[in-house]
């Protein structure tokens, strides 16, 4: 039998060392985390960036990712979209008892794998376990800190009318990915998630224009909800062209099956940016020089028309409102 | 061919518009019956590529939708009951029924799953023998074989205690009794693709027969309904009304019979309630005597309070066509898809929550 997460590996006491000892340390050592303190000491200077995120994705191991991947990409994501770069992380596991140490273990290797991508260290942590069916096999939260540069003013709220839309390549990859796993829908072709880190790619953008004014990256509720929050947050209007969205053959199609908009599914690698119009091009150019912004678009435009709305030109030509997904993404029936 | 892109192609869609201008000479009220349509028309913007002379009124084609007050109460009270499990397709958990919803009900501690196949509940149901896992049947031709094959399996492995709570309809009768009623003037319709799979073209004869109404079933896609479209105003201008198939690659005359073998296995014809419409005669499908076993309607009894429907909601009038989602005071103000009064501003085929996501930049 494989091994198991028992209680006893959250009882504080030897098992408990154990498991942070074993299982965590060997993949994430550095000077701060070895300590093995009640908190890590760090230096930083300057404006700093601060964020936390909950993860508690099922399944845990899907197409192209895992919860510990997407638990280090997210909140470096989450930095990254405020122009900061990203330093250091905590990391809490709330583990369900039996959960398989093998599968920890792998998610630990991928926490380390996206970690040094990014280029951040782990440096506190906490580990908890819970009874049987208390929670998902694996609850990961993580919190990042990160440096903004001097100069650099990225907000939601900064859009103004005549600014660029940027998308940094295809939608809907992340969350058709999850879908067809946990559905149990069976695909014939491959779905794979897109997570990715992404503040190197926010740091290239940075070093070709200082007039990057919105950055967000479009996850739950996708690439709509996203330019729904910018446009209310900066009291703008959006427009994008639908056809320049780019969508994945089999992501098109599996939306297509289960009559779902890619618009409105969830990314955990892509990036939507407002941006100057006289930088657009140059920005553009330096995104698809990153493997993550290969497939970027200009999608649209800032009005100072209908202010707080996005409006789409759809593939036919009309134009129609893009609203915020409400509800769950739910499969038509007939 | 990815079968995609080609049906959405801009060039061939404004080329279908213009086609359609130049020979709609007469004002026509063209009615789709399906909510997929309605969402599909409002998605790519076809209500403004059309001329003005064409109008669209979406129809009662929404499973979620029709399903009466009362039949969602009886869902709602079934999850009450102890050791029972509700399953059902997505939207229906949202829609508010006269006193709480599915989802409340599941908030209120009730065991209530969404599941994408009617197979995933009678799995549910073997997992769970200690349990009566219901299954809330909503949907028309599309859905009812796969409800019916769900009871063969499930008495194939002798499962007891699996039910099906049947509120399954069917098409060509309610769109007789809408046209019987007279309430709204129809000149075409756009009649349903995924139903039509199943009962093919031969079900809808008596339209243009007997009311001289334009038919002609159409793909979900924006060019299979400009090329229905342009049929429909075709027939109607040439008045020569009559069943056309523009959906072919999915279509055939004479549907699946397959199929309909399977639904008219395990179901008979009965009536059925409709939303905004009431009882309709031979509209609905009842399970078999030889699979009451099955039949949730007869495995459980309760006494449900009488049901109510929400004041100021006109969720009956647009099923019916009698008025668009615009035409209700209750749209964009008090109902929206976050708090939605009725159920055709929950579900994803709603025309309601079409109207609202979708809605035409000119609305703005």
């Amino acid at each position: 039998m494989d091994d198991t997460i028992l209680l006893a590996h959250g009882s504080g006491g030897k098992l408990s060392h154990e498991l942070v000892e074993k299982r965590f340390l060997p993949f994430l050592a550095n000077p701060a985390l070895n300590k093995l303190d009640d908190s890590a000491i760090f230096e930083a200077s300057g404006r700093l960036a601060f964020t936390t995120d909950g993860y508690v994705v099922n399944p845990i191991f899907f197409p192209g990712g895992d919860i510990g991947k997407l638990a280090v990409c997210g909140t470096v994501n989450d930095l990254a979209m405020n122009g900061a770069k990203p330093l250091y992380l905590s990391l809490s596991a709330i583990i369900e008892e039996g959960f398989l140490l093998s599968e920890l273990e792998r998610i630990v290797q991928s926490i380390k794998k996206a970690a040094e991508e990014a280029g951040v260290s782990i440096i506190t942590g906490d580990t908890k376990v819970v009874n049987r069916g208390q929670a998902d096999k694996l609850f990961i939260t993580t919190s990042g800190v990160g440096i903004v540069p001097p100069g650099v003013d990225i907000s939601g709220a900064n859009a103004r009318a005549g600014d660029k839309v940027l998308l940094s390549g295809t939608i809907g990859d992340h969350g058709m990915a999850i879908m067809s796993k946990r559905e149990g829908l069976k695909f014939s072709m491959t779905l794979k998630s897109d997570c990715a880190p992404l503040n190197k790619l926010v740091a290239q953008m940075l070093e070709v224009s200082s007039r990057i004014h919105c950055l967000r990256d479009p996850t739950r509720g996708g690439l709509a909800t996203t330019l729904n929050e910018l446009a209310r947050q900066s009291k703008v209007g959006i427009v994008i062209e639908e056809a320049k969205i780019p969508v994945k053959e089999e992501v098109k199609a599996a939306c297509e099956l289960l009559g779902l908009d890619p618009i409105y599914v969830a990314n955990e690698g892509k990036l939507a940016a407002i941006v100057d119009p006289a930088d657009a091009n140059k920005i553009l150019a330096r995104m698809r020089k990153n493997i993550y912004g290969r497939d970027a678009s200009i999608i649209g435009e800032v009005t100072d028309k209908h202010p707080g709305k996005v409006v789409m030109r759809t593939k036919l030509g009309p134009s129609r409102i893009v609203d915020m997904l409400s509800g769950e993404l739910l499969p038509r029936i007939c | 061919m990815k079968f995609i892109d080609e049906y959405q192609d801009s060039k061939l869609a404004q080329g279908l518009a213009r086609r359609i201008a130049q020979h709609s000479t007469r004002t026509v009220r063209l009615m789709e019956f399906c909510g997929g349509h309605t969402h599909a028309i409002l998605r790519y913007g076809i209500r403004q590529l059309v001329p003005k002379t064409v109008e669209m009124r979406s129809g009662p084609g929404c499973p979620v939708c029709v399903t009466a007050t009362a039949d969602l109460d009886k869902a709602i009270a079934l999850a009450h009951l102890p050791d029972v499990i509700i399953t059902t397709f997505g939207d229906m958990i949202r829609v508010p029924g006269s006193y709480s919803s599915l989802q409340q009900a599941k908030a209120e501690g009730a065991d209530v799953r969404i599941v994408y196949s009617t197979i995933d509940a009678v799995a549910i149901a073997k997992a769970n023998p200690g349990k009566s896992v219901i299954f809330i049947a909503i949907g028309f031709e599309t859905t009812a074989p796969t409800i019916a094959a769900s009871i063969l399996k499930a008495q194939q492995e002798r499962i007891q205690n699996f039910y099906v709570l049947s509120l399954n309809k069917l098409t060509p009768p309610v769109m007789k009794a809408l046209l019987d009623s007279g309430e709204v003037k129809i000149d075409g319709i756009v009649c349903p693709g995924h139903v039509s799979v199943i009962i093919g073209s031969h079900p809808y004869e008596f339209i243009p027969r007997d009311y001289g109404v334009a038919c002609v079933i159409s793909g979900f896609e924006p060019l299979d309904i400009l090329l229905c479209i342009d049929k429909l105003v075709e027939q109607i201008e040439k008045r020569e009304p009559k069943v056309e198939i523009a959906y072919p690659r999915g279509v055939k005359p004479e549907g699946n019979r397959k199929a309909r073998q399977l639904m008219e296995e395990v179901f008979e014809i009965g009536e059925a309630n409709w939303r905004g419409i009431g009882i309709v005669p031979k509209s609905g499908l009842k399970i078999r005597k030889e699979y009451e076993q099955f039949d949730a309607d007869k495995a459980f009894s309760m006494t449900l309070k009488p049901s109510k429907e929400p004041k100021g909601c006109r969720c009956g009038d647009v099923i019916r066509g009698a008025a668009t989602p615009l035409d209700c005071k209750l749209f964009r103000k008090v109902c929206t898809p976050e708090s939605p009064v009725g159920p055709c501003m929950v579900s994803s085929e709603g025309a309601c929550a079409a109207y609202y996501q979708y809605g035409a930049a000119e609305d703005l």
